[in-house]
């Protein structure tokens, strides 16, 4: 039933044909001891350790993403309650846009998850299939005239080879999202590191620009006038509520 | 005969399934080529679920060499585009 299937099959099971042809004979492989199989569960378990890493640090970029968000809200309370609309809507801009990129971050995690729990049954898959490959191969032996033994072993041989190859397109596979994953967040880190994202991400990663300071002397504005109406009540020098000094005297970005 | 999914595992199908899904295959190349990723989803959605109703999973004892070997569950219309239109020809 061979070269019968439609152009997705073809293409995919030439690919994993390539992928065998590349690989050491796979019977070889399972005769030789257990180095060769080793070296490849070795190799397994660095890929998953790559796709555990990076979800790692996009884990991380993600609950930084939270806390500049649950800050960004406290600054737009703030600014409001201050009565400075416009800051309150450039931290709820500079929120949303976070928001969103917390989403995408999220879904990036979740990808990793699924890639990395299909590696973990892959790998537990492969060395069923390889444990079940010696004992078959003795059972064979034990039944068959050494010709038809030979031939029995080698078609086990291929379903067993069939296996490694796809384990190794599903490391690649992963390899590459991994790669992917790390460039992209190498790359925001950069840009943060370089203020690109400042005008999004600088009240929350401790950047200072000017709507930054004005919010902070908002912060501090306000601490001022709780002080003062206190000194004002306690000296008693009443009309403390007439006027309320202006905040944030800064011109308005 | 024995259908792989791409980094899941093999099935056991009746040979009739032969025909559905490699029709179904094709179309979805199709879909690919014209860039339709709702109709690649579909039809790919349509293979997944055949598999799914008709196939028994193969016991790991089982030694076998696939008739037909699936791409990845999750194969994006992206990876489809460079895998199984005319880039994916070329051998890598």
């Amino acid at each position: 039933m061979a070269g019968l299937g439609g152009r997705m099959s073809t293409a995919i099971k030439a690919k994993i044909s390539r992928m065998l042809d590349r690989a050491e004979d796979p019977g070889e492989t399972l005769d030789y001891g257990y180095n060769k199989q080793l070296e490849l569960l070795q190799n397994v378990k660095k890929g998953i350790a790559d796709v555990v890493t990076a979800k790692k640090r996009i884990q991380m970029q993600a609950q930084k993403h939270e806390q500049s968000i649950v800050k960004l809200d406290t600054q737009a309370r703030q600014a409001l309650s201050q009565g400075r609309e416009d800051l309150a809507r450039t931290a709820l801009e500079r929120k949303t846009g976070l928001q969103s990129e917390l989403q995408s971050l999220d879904t990036q995690v979740k990808e990793l998850e699924t890639q990395q729990e299909q590696l973990i049954a892959n790998e537990k898959k492969l060395r069923q299939k390889i444990e079940a490959f010696r004992t078959k191969k003795e059972v064979i032996k034990a039944q068959y005239s050494a010709s038809e033994a030979q031939v029995r072993i080698s078609e086990a041989a291929s379903g067993v080879g069939e296996e490694m190859a796809d384990l190794g397109l599903a490391m690649q596979r992963a390899e590459q999202k991994t790669e992917d994953m790390r460039a992209r967040a190498g790359a925001v880190e950069e840009l943060e590191a370089a203020g690109a994202f400042d005008d999004i991400t600088a009240l929350g990663s401790g950047g200072q620009d000017e709507i930054d300071r004005e919010l902070a002397q908002l912060t501090s504005g306000a601490q001022v006038d709780d002080e003062l109406a206190k000194m004002k009540a306690e000296l008693g020098t009443g009309s403390s509520e007439g006027e309320k000094p202006a905040l944030g005297q800064g011109e308005q970005a | 005969m024995i259908v792989r999914i791409a980094g899941e595992g093999q099935f056991k199908l009746p040979d009739e399934d032969l025909d559905r899904l490699n029709k179904l295959d094709n179309a979805a190349v199709e879909a690919v080529e014209a860039g339709d990723e709702a109709r690649f989803q579909e039809l790919w959605g349509q293979m997944l679920a055949m598999v799914a109703a008709d196939g028994n999973a193969l016991e790991d004892d089982e030694l076998v060499e696939s008739d037909i070997i699936l791409p990845p569950r999750d194969t994006t219309i992206e990876e489809a585009r460079h895998e199984f239109t005319g880039e994916g020809l070329i051998p890598d």
